[in-house]
């Protein structure tokens, strides 16, 4: 006989009360896994097809417009390149890749095309449509969300990992965007003279419904050099990672750049961060409400146990028990409830999740591993913190005037 | 001697005036007594019986056991000697009922963290002493009355203690069951020299004791020494 054995003995013969017990808790960590395993499989989801649509924060010089960086006039206000390496030698978390870019409209002829000066690697890293014209290369690594391990659990394949960049651009060569190509009857291993500088076509990219369509794409340094703008890029494009972003991304990068206008591109970036903020506050409400429900409840279900077991408690005082050994009974007792209680709410709210999310989000749900022991920590806490009081005025009864209860 | 007690008073607050439960009551009580607290009900028999190991809390007056102080000691330290040297026994059986009956027996044992082997050696011989050996793994509610109350006295003497405090043990008992129960607390202590100290109504169960007190408003007004003869005396 153990004090540990006494509860499970006591906890097997009232399997009624236990079970009572654990309904407040095991509901209440149900709720919470069933809306976590959704919300998170969701947010996951829009994260990675956010992160496929390329890049999604702008960083343009403070004088700039957004409007600037589309049309890209003569004197379009620029930026110095140092920028790029002042964001790469921060610690700022969340930047999955850079594209620097110096744009200029330029005649050809008597056409006007706009000519963009980029980095090939990052530049393709950044444009998933590109990639599909089979322009591969080194493999990037992504900082964002797929790539971290607790992520991973979720089963989410990272693209990005799967994006290849390009590895150089040379010197006059040069990449056509599918309308601009069509104006000028651009082919591939074509010439084309910019600015008395002949470039040749080394890929006409695919149609992809931007303004890249219209823009000749060279090496940034042999732009730079061709305009005599050295070391000065219209914009940096940034592929954030999404739930860097919510966590304050453009927040961060305003306080290392603060002579800089720093942007998210596309209302899609907002909505995620609103739903992603809505959901936290959601989930955070929910574990408030829980955290007290769930405690009272426990802290209750444990008061009527004590005064049940009030004589129990005193035979044990007058046997030798001391107070910690009842602390001991009570709290044990609890931190079983929580166990339980937190197991059958992840297995009850993933269940709930599998079969619920595919109806109310359209999503497929996959069990959370993780959660489990979010579930159970989660499900403690609030199980023992709940039977503190209880326990402790139960350690403080009177021996004596327990004995004489009948 | 393995129980003292001098000058013991304990008083209560009673619509507020000050009640003397027991008054200066001072005994002596020697190792192998069998020591019966007989009085009317309210004379203080079961509040020097539950003080004098801090189940009640004196308010003044001195208690010295097995040669040391303990009514100013802590409660860690009383709750340490109640759990190693005393054994109790109440009317009620005070059985713990989700147990079975030899758990409730090796409850002493588990407070006092002997390993699980050894206290169910002890408990299942102890339990074979007051013949219920038979009974181990019955819950107290399929007992009878004389049977549970035995299980109680096992759970009394299975740490082996110095003292058995028996709050009114046969109250409960039809008087053939009484006899049982006193016959075989006068074996136990008899075949262990454990010190009774049993508190009774009844003149049967007082008549048990080898010192007699008597209370009556908080005083002991009558003590009586059995004298015991040696065979050898009795022989001569």
């Amino acid at each position: 006989m153990t004090i540990s054995k006494l509860v499970l003995i006591e906890l097997w013969k009232r399997k009624s009360q236990l079970i009572t017990g654990l309904l407040a808790i095991t509901l209440g960590i149900s709720v919470i896994v069933a809306i976590q395993s959704i919300s998170v499989v969701s947010e996951q989801n829009v994260a990675r097809n956010l992160d496929n649509l390329g890049a999604n924060i702008l960083v343009l010089p403070q004088a700039a417009s957004i409007d600037d960086y589309y049309t890209s006039d003569i004197d379009a206000p620029t930026l110095p390149m140092d920028y790029v390496e002042r964001i790469l030698t921060s610690t700022i978390a969340g930047v999955d890749n850079m594209s620097p870019k110096l744009t200029r409209r330029v005649k050809v002829g008597d056409q006007s095309v706009v000519l963009t000066g980029i980095q090939p690697k990052s530049e393709i890293a950044s444009k998933p449509l590109w990639q599909s014209s089979g322009l591969t290369g080194a493999e990037i690594k992504a900082a964002c969300a797929p790539t971290q391990s607790d992520n991973k659990s979720h089963g989410l394949e990272d693209e990005k990992l799967k994006r290849k960049a390009i590895d150089t651009l040379n010197y006059n060569d040069c990449l056509a965007g599918s309308q601009v190509a069509k104006r000028l009857k651009l082919n591939v291993n074509g010439q084309i003279k910019i600015m008395n500088k002949e470039f040749r076509v080394v890929k006409i990219l695919p149609e992809t419904g931007t303004v890249d369509d219209d823009r000749i794409f060279a090496n940034l340094k042999d732009v730079q050099t061709l305009l005599g703008i050295e070391n000065q890029v219209s914009a940096i494009e940034i592929m954030g990672c999404c739930n860097a972003i919510s966590d304050g991304l453009l927040g961060k990068l305003r306080n290392i750049l603060p002579d800089t206008r720093v942007t998210t591109i596309g209302q899609i970036v907002s909505t995620q961060i609103e739903t992603n903020q809505l959901m936290k506050k959601v989930t955070l409400v929910m574990l408030i409400i829980i955290f007290f429900v769930g405690g009272i409840s426990i802290g209750n279900y444990i008061w009527a146990n004590v005064n049940e077991r009030k004589r129990e408690i005193g035979i044990l005082r007058m046997m030798g028990a001391e107070r910690g050994t009842i602390y001991e009974m009570f709290l044990l007792k609890s931190l079983i409830l929580g166990i339980v209680g937190g197991a059958l709410g992840y297995v009850f709210g993933t269940l709930a999740g599998v079969i619920l999310g595919p109806y109310l989000a359209g999503i497929v749900v996959k069990p959370l591993y993780l959660y489990l022991l979010w579930s159970i920590l989660l499900s403690v806490a609030i199980s023992l913190t709940g039977s503190l009081i209880p326990t402790y005025l139960a350690a403080k009864f009177d021996p004596h005037s327990n004995l004489q209860e009948d | 001697m393995i129980l003292q007690g001098e000058n013991v008073l304990k008083q209560y607050h009673h619509n507020g005036g000050l009640i003397n439960a027991l008054n200066n009551v001072s005994f002596k009580v020697n190792k192998g007594d069998f020591v019966t607290v007989t009085g009317p009900s309210g004379s203080g028999k079961s509040t020097l019986l539950l003080s004098i190991f801090g189940l009640i809390r004196l308010t003044s007056g001195t208690i010295i056991f097995d040669g040391k102080r303990i009514d100013n000691i802590s409660d860690r330290k009383l709750t340490d000697v109640r759990k190693k040297s005393v054994g109790y026994i109440l009317q009620s059986f005070a059985l713990v009922p989700y147990l079975t009956t030899i758990q409730n027996v090796m409850i002493p044992l588990a407070l006092e963290k002997i390993p699980k082997k050894e206290q169910y050696k002890r408990a299942a011989a102890i339990l074979d002493y007051v013949g219920l050996s038979d009974r181990m793994e019955h819950l107290p509610r399929e007992l009878s009355a004389g049977q549970q109350q035995r299980v109680a006295i096992a759970r009394s003497i299975v740490h082996r203690p110095q003292i058995i405090m028996a709050d009114e043990p046969t109250g409960n008992l039809d008087p053939s069951l009484s006899l049982e129960i006193l016959d075989f607390l006068k074996k136990i202590n008899r075949d262990n020299k454990i010190t009774i100290m049993m508190v009774t109504h009844s003149p049967v169960a007082a008549e048990y004791g080898t010192l007699k007190l008597h209370l009556n408003e908080g005083k002991i007004v009558e003590s009586s020494k059995v004298k015991l003869y040696s065979p050898e005396l009795l022989n001569n």
